[in-house]
């Protein structure tokens, strides 16, 4: 099956849609760059070429792991599958 | 792949090389654009570097101007430079920067001459400057030649995925070749800073990063009326899908690969502790960074986009790639290296490396890139603040 979804570090809790776009209730493989693994995922929205997907259910205040690192916090309780982007994650910086 | 060991460029009075061999018309200041202009349309084969300011500055602020308009004509890919300013004094002042190097300069003053009497003269040496620069040869030189720049524009989160990776994996396959090598764009490492700063070679070089980054981070906190949104990120980085400056910045962070940084350089400051990896404090706007880039000397500059930033620089070719392949299909004329297979898994990172060093020894030896082909040549000086 070909890759839908990038994930950088196994820590993540969030992976990047590498295809055009995907689809509400579409069935993604995603690659695991850390350690060549694979996961699989429903989708529950779309979600374009670039933009992340949730990992797992994100709860408010929850910190954003990418690249095994702190990208910023959730704003917006977030399902499993859900996209996530500037409507439900901000920065912890400026 | 068998990296090459040599690329052809143009051999220097002062020992350097350049890929490029330009004659240049530089004006000191804004008010003198008009006459620098008039001559490189006068004379084939030079360009004119127009630009907005020189008047007025003072303290830091007029001293990275100098260092700017000097590391320009000095920098390795400019043959011959002809200086033009309103005042005799700092005009003076950059030609004599830029005679240490050997080259051809001579600088002219408008005032008392006026613009049309100026650019008659400055088109006489000019038109000598480029004749005598066009019988100068490309010769065989050592790959640690290269001064190779990197800053990435328009990101989106295909660059953190693939395109800056390309240029980590080039930057940790060149660096033991002796190459100098450089990053810059100190707010868009705001969220990776303090794992940047563990790369630093040395203790002390780690602390002036931090340094440097504090004090540009307390200049936007200081300045900031809002979150910055769609400042940074952009709505160019938003669209594409980066939601943080901390996601921007570990993706822009992916650029450096492996590679410890040596030293920490002031604006266009040129290196001086040899061959590696060096930081420089500059802003993130394309142009302004691969402008003091250059003039820190540096010969090629490597862009990783994701969205499409289009950027070129008059002296320094600046070599395009993305990993984005909507970028690709929709404005393929600005790419030179196309890595979107990475994404599609077709092809990995360390193919991806050598597909990017093959494209900078071709562009290295005068193959045009995009940005040139194209016309682009923003020179944009950096001002650090109001003039007295």
């Amino acid at each position: 099956m070909a890759t839908d979804i990038i994930i950088h570090d196994k820590k993540d809790n969030v992976g990047v849609v590498v295809i055009e776009k995907i689809t509400p209730k579409q069935d993604c493989s995603c690659w695991i760059m850390e350690d060549d693994s694979t996961v699989d995922i429903q989708s529950l929205d779309e979600i374009p070429l670039g933009h992340k997907i949730a990992m797992v259910d994100l709860n408010e205040g929850d910190t954003i792991l990418k690249y095994g690192h702190d990208i910023g916090k959730v704003v917006k309780s977030t399902k499993k599958g859900e996209h996530v982007h500037v409507h439900n994650v901000k920065t912890k910086k400026w | 792949m068998e990296i090459p060991k040599s690329f052809l460029g143009y051999k220097r009075e002062n020992g350097r090389a350049g890929t490029r061999n330009h004659v240049i018309i530089l004006p000191v200041d804004d008010i003198s654009n008009a006459c620098a202009e008039a001559v490189a349309n006068n004379i084939k084969g030079t360009i004119a570097l127009p630009h907005s300011y020189g008047r007025l500055q003072f303290g830091a602020d007029l001293e990275l101007h100098f260092r700017t308009m000097i590391g320009t004509g000095c920098n390795p890919n400019v043959a011959a430079v002809i200086v033009i300013g309103i005042e005799p004094k700092w005009t003076k002042k950059i030609v004599d920067g830029i005679a240490k190097t050997g080259k051809p300069v001579e600088g002219f003053h408008i005032e008392r001459t006026g613009d049309i009497g100026t650019t008659m003269k400055a088109s006489k040496k000019a038109q000598e400057f480029v004749m005598w620069a066009s019988e100068k040869q490309r010769e065989e030189c050592p790959l640690s030649d290269l001064w190779i720049s990197v800053k990435c524009g328009e990101s989106d989160t295909t660059s953190g995925l693939a395109a800056n990776p390309t240029v980590g994996n080039l930057m940790d396959k060149l660096e033991p070749l002796g190459v100098h090598l450089c990053f810059g764009e100190t707010s868009e490492l705001t969220g990776a800073e303090k794992v940047c700063a563990t790369r630093g070679a040395t203790k002390e070089a780690s602390e002036k990063f931090m340094n440097t980054w504090n004090a540009y981070n307390d200049f936007i906190l200081k300045e900031a009326t809002d979150d910055l949104s769609e400042s940074q990120p952009t709505a160019g980085n938003i669209a594409g899908g980066l939601t943080t400056i901390e996601e921007k910045a570990f993706g822009n962070f992916q650029k450096i690969g492996n590679c410890k940084f040596i030293d920490v350089l002031e604006p266009a400051e040129e290196p001086t502790k040899g061959k590696g990896l060096y930081f420089m404090d500059t802003s993130s706007a394309a142009a302004e960074c691969v402008t003091l880039q250059a003039a820190a000397g540096f010969n090629i500059h490597l862009f990783p986009t994701g969205q499409g930033n289009i950027v070129g620089n008059p002296i320094e070719p600046v070599v395009k790639l993305t990993a984005n392949p909507l970028t690709v299909k929709g404005m393929g004329e600005h790419i030179d290296c196309d890595v979107s297979k990475i994404l599609s898994r077709e092809m990995n990172l360390s193919e991806a490396g050598d597909e990017l060093i093959k494209t900078t020894i071709r562009v290295a030896n005068g193959r045009l890139t995009c940005a040139e082909a194209l016309g682009h040549k923003e020179f944009v000086m950096t001002k650090l603040y109001r003039s007295a």
